[in-house]
């Protein structure tokens, strides 16, 4: 038998709709404040941030451009980027999997220490993978990948047995196929 | 540049002003007239502009918080932005409460902060608080002025930003240095926001789909709110000739209330939480909703699986992040109520779409006999006074003039909202999204400013006065003849309803105990206090309170344990919903009490 709802001055519900993840692409006026802007809206309204990457794109015009990765149902993610779109220094947000569907990647930065056969392995797949080697010592390698973030993810996988120490991850940045800009 | 040349360009060219001076400059070319404020250490150098100068009149309140609804109600009062200046720290962190007050329910404030100066930022110095850190979720935008080049941009973009779109509260946030540096002083005009250019002009194929749906609707229903009263005058007339063309019936949220005449036929009271039986009856039987300026907040909607279930719903709102926010929609119009509700009219016209009354006829006989529930009717005593019926009473003796009316929040606030009738817009002030207590007397001093000789008054409750009844000596100071008109039951009223009929009537700390003595606390002030504990002697402590040219503080001691009703009962459809005992209708239902 199902418990009675508690008695409550607010409506209760649970959320049963489906969570899809989303790639927002959304241009911002490079000012102060801007990225605590757009991270306090989504802790202040219950919104998950799966990877966050920003960077001032148009030095010009002190524009940036910061990706989002969220995830949330249909009404969640159009409440986001709803939410995005009224913050005065927006000027645009892109969603790059409906309005114009792109082309995402992530850069790792792998440390991976040990000696004898783990280290060839750890290097034979490092070449598996098109990962460079930026730094070495007798025991151990830095690695540089780049790719969409499960491939990362499974190159993160491979190493945990051949001695992985450390991750460094930039989050995904994104783009739109085609000739045209977003 | 030889010493004639000099002079010359001083006289052409833009006049270079301390940052202070820049504030107020600013503030009189963007047409400022009144400021709610209080000084302090960071803040010292814009006061001492302020004393140079007769432009900018400020209004010192006691509290910060009374500064920011004071400006909040002046705002609403007029359709003007509200002006606010508080120092740095603690004035800052107490107008938190008026800034999101103002940014819940979208009214435009600009609100001067001082900060210590620039080079002290972020050592914890004496009076320091991260203003822009705290104010960011609070206000509709902030800045901290780094530059005081910047300066007078920023205070452009704010009035701008503040009063354009989905109008709301920010924050200028100016460190002591920058008061005192020099820059060259810009005017309003050529100042041109970057980003910020929200869409007034709704779609024409959404217009369309809706002019559409009207044409076909058998039960359709306004439902408006306070998005129509910020979209100025010009939208109420618009809802007035849109309401009367379609001859369709119209409902109001607390925030709306005034923009349509609540005297009109077409009029069905306020729907929601304590809405009138036939407003919300019709909004749970429509077939055709038509939301203009509201966002369906969950004290509307009630339970949101329930909530209008047959009706096709058009949502027009000049905020698209209000759109299927809660309740998805079928069409949605971003853009300015009264633009688009003139297209509509247009549009309309055109076609030569006429609804008479008489194709809605069938759904006006059925709203026809909600009405005649007359949910909003009360027992009446002859030994006390019944809240209802002193709102009744002070609507009555108060309707020939031009009367404004704030309130607390709580049960007072609801009555105020169902006994109390609006026929003009911008005359009803209350804290609707943030229900606010203490609300409603800096709110009064604020609209009573805007308004020397109008009639203000806060319906308020005794609870709820006394969080902010220090500005009781503003309005002294500036004789300001505010009336706080108090609905004393020695409770949170609101509180203890709630607990009546959720927690088994465990009152928690919900009884007003040791109350002031309100007549001598208005002395004490240099106001004047009034009592009434009998219906037979309420009208004419009524007169007395309007015929007197000061403050006044009305005690009126009313039925300490009168619910506020109708109620649906939050988790419950609008058809299920609780009416009050009024004699000839059975009270709270054994049915209605398993349903709270």
């Amino acid at each position: 038998m199902a418990e009675p709802a508690p008695k409550s001055a607010y409506f209760m519900v649970e959320e049963k709709a489906a969570v899809t993840k989303r790639t927002l692409a959304v241009i911002v006026d490079n000012e102060p404040g801007v990225l605590a802007r757009v991270v306090g809206l989504f802790s202040g309204r219950g919104y998950n941030i799966e990877s966050l990457t920003v960077a001032e794109t148009d030095h010009l015009k002190h524009t940036s451009r910061i990706t989002i990765v969220t995830s949330g149902t249909g009404d969640v993610i159009a409440q986001i980027k709803a939410q995005l779109g009224r913050l005065v220094p927006v000027h645009r947000v892109v969603d790059l999997n409906i309005d114009k569907p792109g082309i995402e990647r992530e850069m790792a930065l792998v440390k991976v220490a040990g000696e004898g056969d783990r280290r060839v392995e750890a290097l034979r797949l490092s070449d598996a993978f098109r990962a460079r080697v930026i730094d070495t010592t007798h025991t151990s390698f830095v690695f540089e990948l780049t790719g969409a973030p499960s491939k990362i993810d499974a190159f993160v996988d491979l190493m945990k047995p051949l001695g992985l120490i450390e991750v460094s991850r930039t989050g995904v940045v994104a783009i739109s196929r085609g000739a045209e800009a977003m | 540049m030889n010493a004639i040349d000099k002079t010359i360009t001083a006289d052409t060219e833009p006049e270079e002003l301390t940052g202070a001076e820049i504030v107020v400059r600013a503030l009189r070319d963007q047409g400022v007239t009144h400021i709610f404020g209080y000084p302090g250490g960071a803040v010292l150098p814009i006061y001492d502009a302020i004393f140079q100068q007769n432009s900018v009149e400020h209004v010192l309140v006691r509290h910060e918080q009374g500064a920011a609804h004071a400006a909040e109600g002046y705002a609403r009062s007029t359709g003007k932005p509200g002006v606010l200046l508080v120092t740095s720290g603690p004035g800052a962190t107490n107008a938190v409460t008026g800034l999101t007050d103002a940014l819940m329910d979208s009214i435009p404030l600009v609100c001067f902060t001082g900060q210590v100066p620039t080079h002290l930022i972020g050592s914890d110095a004496f009076q320091e608080c991260d203003t822009v850190g705290i104010t960011r979720p609070c206000t509709k935008h902030n800045y901290l002025v780094r530059n005081v080049e910047d300066l007078p941009r920023i205070i452009h973009e704010a009035f701008y930003v503040a009063t354009h779109g989905r109008p709301g509260p920010v924050v200028i946030d100016i460190p002591k240095d920058v008061q005192f540096k020099k820059a060259q002083y810009q005017g309003p005009a050529n100042i041109e926001h970057r980003t910020y250019h929200p869409q007034t002009k709704g779609d024409p194929r959404r217009v369309e789909q809706a002019l559409e749906l009207i044409a076909k609707a058998k039960r359709p229903l306004f439902y408006t709110g306070g998005g129509v009263i910020n979209a100025g005058p010009e939208a109420s007339r618009a809802l007035r000739d849109l309401v009367r063309l379609t001859g369709i019936p119209i409902t109001s949220t607390l925030m709306g209330l005034g923009a349509f005449p609540a005297s009109d036929k077409q009029w069905l009271g306020m729907c929601g939480m304590h809405g009138t039986y036939e407003a919300n009856l019709a909004m749970n039987r429509c077939d055709l909703m038509i939301n203009i300026g509201a966002r369906f907040d969950d004290r509307v909607t009630g339970r949101l699986d329930a909530f209008a279930p047959h009706s096709k719903k058009i949502h027009i709102d000049i905020d698209p992040s209000s759109i299927n926010k809660t309740v998805r929609v079928d069409v949605p119009i971003v853009g300015d109520a009264g633009i688009v509700m003139n297209d509509l009219i247009a549009g309309l016209k055109a076609k030569g779409t006429k609804l008479e009354f008489a194709a809605l006829k069938g759904w006006w006989d059925q709203i026809g006999e909600w009405r005649a529930r007359k949910s909003l009717s009360y027992r009446q005593a002859d030994d006390v006074i019944k809240p209802q019926y002193a709102v009744e009473r002070l609507y009555q003796l108060t309707r020939d003039r031009k009367t404004y009316i704030t309130t607390e929040v709580g049960q007072h606030q609801m009555w105020a909202a169902q006994h109390f009738h609006f026929d003009e817009p911008n005359r009803w002030m209350t804290s609707g999204g943030l229900g606010t207590m203490g609300y409603g007397v800096p709110a009064a001093v604020g609209v009573q400013v805007a308004h020397p000789d109008a009639l203000v008054i806060d319906i308020a409750g005794e609870a709820s006065v006394q969080m902010t009844m220090q500005e009781i000596s503003t309005a002294v100071q500036y004789r300001l003849p505010v009336k706080i008109f108090i609905l004393n039951n020695e409770y949170m009223g609101m509180v203890r309803q709630w607990q009546q009929l959720l927690h088994g009537g465990r009152y928690s700390h919900s009884y007003s105990e040791a109350l002031p003595d309100f007549v001598k606390l208005a002395e004490a002030y240099g106001a004047v206090g009034l009592r009434a504990t009998k219906p037979s002697e309420l009208d004419a402590k009524i007169k007395e309170m309007i015929a007197v040219n000061r403050p006044v503080i009305f005690d009126c001691v009313v039925d300490k344990t009168e619910n506020c009703f109708p109620m649906i009962p939050s988790g419950a459809a609008h058809d299920e919903m609780i009416l009050g005992d009024s004699g000839d209708q059975p009270g709270v239902s054994e049915a209605g009490r398993t349903l709270v």
